[in-house]
């Protein structure tokens, strides 16, 4: 018998979501005083005065509305992540489409599920021209999404309850780099600001020698650090990194791409002086081994077919795409078209391939990750091994991960769940895009994209794409950055509210 | 005669160069033709025109503009002294000039990493930009302290919502 939920259990999800969106009002701060300090934008620092004050207004209702002392149980705290990124996508487009730069509220919102998702597909119209303001909110969502909406919250306006455990479990992460969660959330704000300061100083430097006016080079430098670190994608010109036209900007973009893939405990390890974690770890070997392999496929299709005459042009071309769909980035130097015109399938279904298995788990990075390929590879392995062997023989497999551990069957299972529900997920979206009348593997490219939280695009991501595809992918942004278990909650919660006793 | 003479000499001077600036248009090509049949046109010499977007970059004796023709940006290697002219790029504050350039087009440029991008050999400048003003919407301003009132009563809803909870429970 499903229990239907009672007006308690409702109150509990409303006050946490209220905090959460309280929260992200306190983010839009941020635009707004550097519209008006910085950039000399009023209008744009205005349409940020109106949407920071309807975000506060809402998480103020909420939270007093359902004001509880009650803590969150699992699934609610898996509900509230769900709303809560829902309630963000929506609240969060409303100064994007302010702007006037999108065609309708719904393109506002696949942008802004795009930026806190860390997806990078992009529906904004004429880019160039978009006020600083805007585009510094574009980029802060990134940023935001990438270290988890319930992550502020958590750091600074939650109790130490355990319902802000169940909250940042709700985001796709189960590791906690210190024993306390409060900690933890403040640990990754400190390793991403840290990393913000550097990687803007990196990029502004870089900048200005390549001849980017000083104020542009630092607005350019923390717009791409904030994307590229939290493996969004977002630029703020139309033609993404290709605008910089630059071999050392591409090199420092592919630094921090791979920063923002690895997994924040292991910069944990790091930054405790744990330096052979790197090497020793499941998902750096994972996420080596694959890039050799995918780059070295991708490589050879480029000398077979032709596609680029010089061997440094190729390898500059091939890697630099290959780093960023592995990693879940989205950056590109190519233009989307040269994707289908030029590559051709055999380079394009390499990068489906690094786009699907993406990047480390509890990192901003998407896809179905290191830490579960590298678990599937050593069960695969574990079972060749016992049919190998004589019956009697006791095979066990261990792996490392921040600390060695022996594989379990129920390790196993939960790795195997979220692993389909991507590849359906991925499978899903293709089937929908063919539905529509787009080729097979575009609409697969585009889909993977999509719920992998990458970014790139052949094409298909639009404004005049069909409704029901942004629909499709805004859903796949949203269940593929949530890891798909707290979508399922929310389903199960609202089964429960129909059909429950 | 004189009278067919004279009507023919006009036909011919109002059309020719009607049929000069259609052959001037027709050479111009698009971003999105460059892009899709960039095989085609790769080595090419090809007229291209578009407003100057985002910083120009200077690299020695040659620049990078980025020309924007409305679909896609493409990146313009130029020698800096064609540039003189250039005053407005494109951006939020400013409309930037527009210009037709000419030059060698490159799928994928050998000298700029596989880019693919035009060797400019001549620049035109078709019409200056201009600065963007951008007006304060009053409605807007309006819209924004209706909201602060609302929020203050929240506010003091909670407030005192919160005193008479206290005062319950003590007194």
């Amino acid at each position: 018998m499903i229990l239907r939920p009672r007006l308690e259990d409702i109150k509990n999800i409303g006050y946490y979501l209220g905090k959460i969106i309280l929260g992200l009002g306190f983010t839009m701060l941020v635009p707004l005083i550097a519209g008006l300090a910085l950039f000399k934008e009023p209008q744009p620092a205005l349409d940020f005065l109106i949407s920071t004050e309807i975000t506060i207004l809402v998480g103020l209702g909420l939270s007093w509305l359902c004001r509880t002392n009650r803590d969150l149980s699992t699934a609610q705290g898996m509900v509230v992540i769900s709303l809560s990124w829902l309630a963000a996508m929506f609240l969060s487009a409303i100064p994007l489409f302010l702007s006037g730069h999108f065609k309708s509220f719904l393109d506002a919102c696949f942008e802004a599920m795009s930026g806190l998702s860390t997806t990078g597909l992009v529906l904004v119209q004429d880019l160039d021209h978009l006020s600083r303001t805007h585009n510094l909110w574009r980029h802060l969502g990134p940023f935001i999404g990438g270290q988890g909406i319930a992550i502020i919250a958590i750091s600074f306006l939650v109790g130490g309850t355990s319902g802000a455990l169940k909250m940042y479990v709700g985001e796709g992460r189960d590791e906690k780099l210190v024993p306390n969660v409060i900690h933890t959330a403040r640990f990754i704000w400190l390793i991403s600001i840290v990393y913000l300061i550097l990687g803007t100083i990196a990029l502004g430097i870089v900048g200005l020698s390549i001849g980017l006016k000083p104020s542009s080079a630092f607005f350019h430098a923390i717009c791409i650090f904030m994307a590229g670190f939290d493996t969004a994608g977002f630029a703020p010109m139309s033609q993404n990194i290709l605008y910089y036209h630059s071999g050392v900007f591409e090199i420092v973009a592919i630094v921090f791409m791979i920063l923002g893939a690895l997994n924040f405990n292991l910069h944990y390890q790091l930054w405790s002086g744990k330096h052979k974690e790197l090497w020793r770890s499941i998902e750096t070997r994972s996420f080596l081994l694959i890039i050799t392999l995918v780059s070295l496929t991708i490589m050879l299709g480029f000398n077979h077919f032709g596609i680029y005459p010089q061997l440094m042009t190729m390898f500059r071309k091939g890697f630099f795409h290959i780093i960023s769909a592995h990693t879940t980035t989205g950056y590109g130097t190519l233009y989307s078209q040269q994707f289908i015109k030029e590559w051709g399938d055999f380079a394009l279904t390499g990068i489906i391939f690094a786009m699907a298995l993406g990047g480390c788990a509890c990192s901003s990075a998407g896809g179905i990750k290191m830490l579960r390929v590298g678990i599937i590879y050593k069960a695969l392995r574990e079972d060749i091994k016992k049919i190998m062997l004589p019956d009697s023989a006791v095979v066990a497999q261990k792996f490392h991960h921040i600390k060695t551990v022996f594989l379990e069957d129920k390790q196993v299972r939960g790795v195997l769940i979220i692993t389909i529900g991507y590849i359906l997920l991925y499978g899903l979206g293709a089937l929908i895009g063919t539905i529509l009348g787009y080729p097979l593997l575009e609409s697969l490219f585009e889909s993977v994209s999509a719920a992998g939280n990458v970014g790139l695009s052949v094409g298909i991501t639009d404004a005049g794409m069909p409704l029901a595809l942004k629909v499709t992918y805004i859903i796949e942004m949203w269940a593929g950055r949530l890891e798909l278990m707290s979508v399922f909650a929310l389903l199960g919660f609202i089964v429960a509210f129909i059909k429950g006793r | 005669m004189i009278m067919k003479k004279i009507v023919l000499s006009q036909i011919i001077f109002i059309i020719a160069p009607l049929i000069f600036c259609f052959q001037c248009c027709a050479q111009t090509i698009s971003s999105s033709e460059l892009i899709k049949d960039a095989k085609q046109y790769d080595g090419k010499n090809v007229t291209y025109q578009g407003e100057v977007v985002g910083d120009i970059m200077m690299r020695g004796e040659f620049a990078w503009l980025n020309i924007n023709d409305g679909s896609n940006a493409i990146g313009i290697w130029i020698n800096k002294k064609l540039i003189k002219d250039i005053f407005y790029t494109g951006s939020y504050q400013a409309k930037g000039d527009l210009v037709e350039i000419t030059g060698k087009f490159n799928r994928s440029c050998i000298e700029h990493g596989g880019d693919l991008d035009i060797h400019a050999q001549s620049i035109n400048k078709i019409a200056s930009g201009s600065k963007i003003y951008h007006a304060v919407n009053t409605k807007a301003i309006n819209f924004t302290l209706s909201l602060s009132g609302i929020i203050l009563l929240v506010l003091f809803l909670r407030l005192h919502h919160s005193r008479k909870a206290i005062s319950a429970r003590f007194f």
